[in-house]
């Protein structure tokens, strides 16, 4: 589990523009480094990211190694209902992460 | 008659540069570029509040004793004001402690725990946090009477030449401050926001991790992690940093 900051409104009207930011804590590790005694550090970075606002893709992205580590995101959704909005990114070990923000609409 | 007044006049105008020469303090926000400053300025885009959030989860987490540090010191809110003030006088001990020594005291002595390393992830998240509590306080650190002699080794270090390149702290930071070093702009070296996220380690680190780096790059063996000398060059920079505000979590480039 990594650290993540989310900030989205906590409310919102309908049809407005909101704007979403999301930092991930995690090293996003080139694969092209070498550590103190000359052997390969293997890869290691987020290396895709899924933005979903109830269940409407909002963003979708793919990272790749030159990301600099502790990746930041902001984007913006238009405001239409009451929901969860979440977000997924999947990094070179496989595993998944999953975390929610929750968002009323009036 | 007209050599005397001129003289005079000489003694004036040096007075006058010498007094538009006084540094103002000249915080490193100042002068690194838009888009690093927005990103202090917005908390949820500061990669520093990664090191804060674990910090809070530290600061109510008990330790081996059986204490957690909101178990003594209440919420994290009780700290304002701390950083501001500290290296501080431990009067016990005869000698100033800086944020970090003193939150490994408060591990060793009432918490039963394991003293934290210099700049691991852990004590970088708790002075980062305690550091919060304090941000836009003016850095008020005591530097006469018990810490005196303590501002001055610092002051003496600060102006020491060092390492293979034969440079002191002063050359750069006053004498050449506002210039470039391979590109890079040469700040006047306040530490008012450590610990802080510097963009070229991709990483939080303490002002140790900063000296440490600036000694390295003037070829001088690093003082320890643990040296009384560090704890003197915070203090001078405290003193000289009189009229900025605390910053603590800073983006740095």
């Amino acid at each position: 589990m990594v650290r993540v900051l989310i900030n989205v409104p906590k409310t919102a009207h309908r049809g407005e523009i909101i704007e979403i930011k999301v930092l991930i804590s995690h090293p996003m590790e080139s694969g092209q480094r070498r550590n103190e005694m000359g052997q390969p550090i293997a890869r290691d970075i987020i290396h895709s990211f899924r933005c979903t606002y109830n269940n409407e893709v909002v963003l979708e992205a793919e990272f790749f190694p030159a990301i600099a580590a502790n990746p930041f995101l902001s984007f913006f959704a238009v405001a239409e209902d009451s929901g969860t909005i979440v977000f997924a990114f999947v990094d070179d070990h496989g595993t998944e992460q999953v975390e929610r923000a929750a968002i009323i609409v009036e | 008659m007209t050599r005397g007044v001129g003289r005079w006049l000489y003694l004036v105008a040096s007075f006058v540069v010498l007094a538009a020469a006084a540094p103002v303090p000249r915080s490193g926000y100042t002068d690194a570029s838009p888009a690093t400053r927005s990103m202090q300025d917005d908390d949820s885009a500061n990669p520093a509040f990664l090191w804060v959030k674990q910090g809070e989860t530290l600061w109510s987490t008990s330790q081996d004793g059986g204490k957690s540090c909101a178990d003594c010191h209440g919420a994290p809110a009780s700290m304002r004001g701390v950083v501001a003030r500290y290296p501080a006088f431990d009067a016990a001990r005869s000698r100033p402690v800086t944020l970090e020594q003193r939150i490994n005291l408060c591990r060793t002595e009432h918490q039963a725990a394991e003293k934290l390393e210099q700049d691991s992830d852990s004590l970088l998240s708790l002075s980062a946090l305690v550091g919060l509590q304090s941000r836009g306080m003016p850095v008020h650190v005591q530097q006469d009477g018990p810490m005196q002699p303590f501002h001055d080794d610092g002051a003496r270090l600060y102006a020491t030449q060092m390492g293979q390149l034969n440079l002191s702290c002063h050359q750069c930071h006053d004498g050449l401050a506002g210039q470039k070093l391979a590109g890079s702009l040469i700040p006047q070296g306040h530490a008012n926001g450590y610990p802080l996220y510097r963009l070229e380690w991709q990483s939080m680190g303490s002002l140790y991790r900063r000296i440490r780096n600036c000694l390295t790059g003037v070829r001088a063996t690093p003082f320890s992690p643990d040296a009384p000398e560090l704890v003197a060059i915070e203090i001078y920079l405290a003193g000289r940093a009189q009229g900025l505000v605390v910053e603590t979590p800073a983006v740095r480039p």
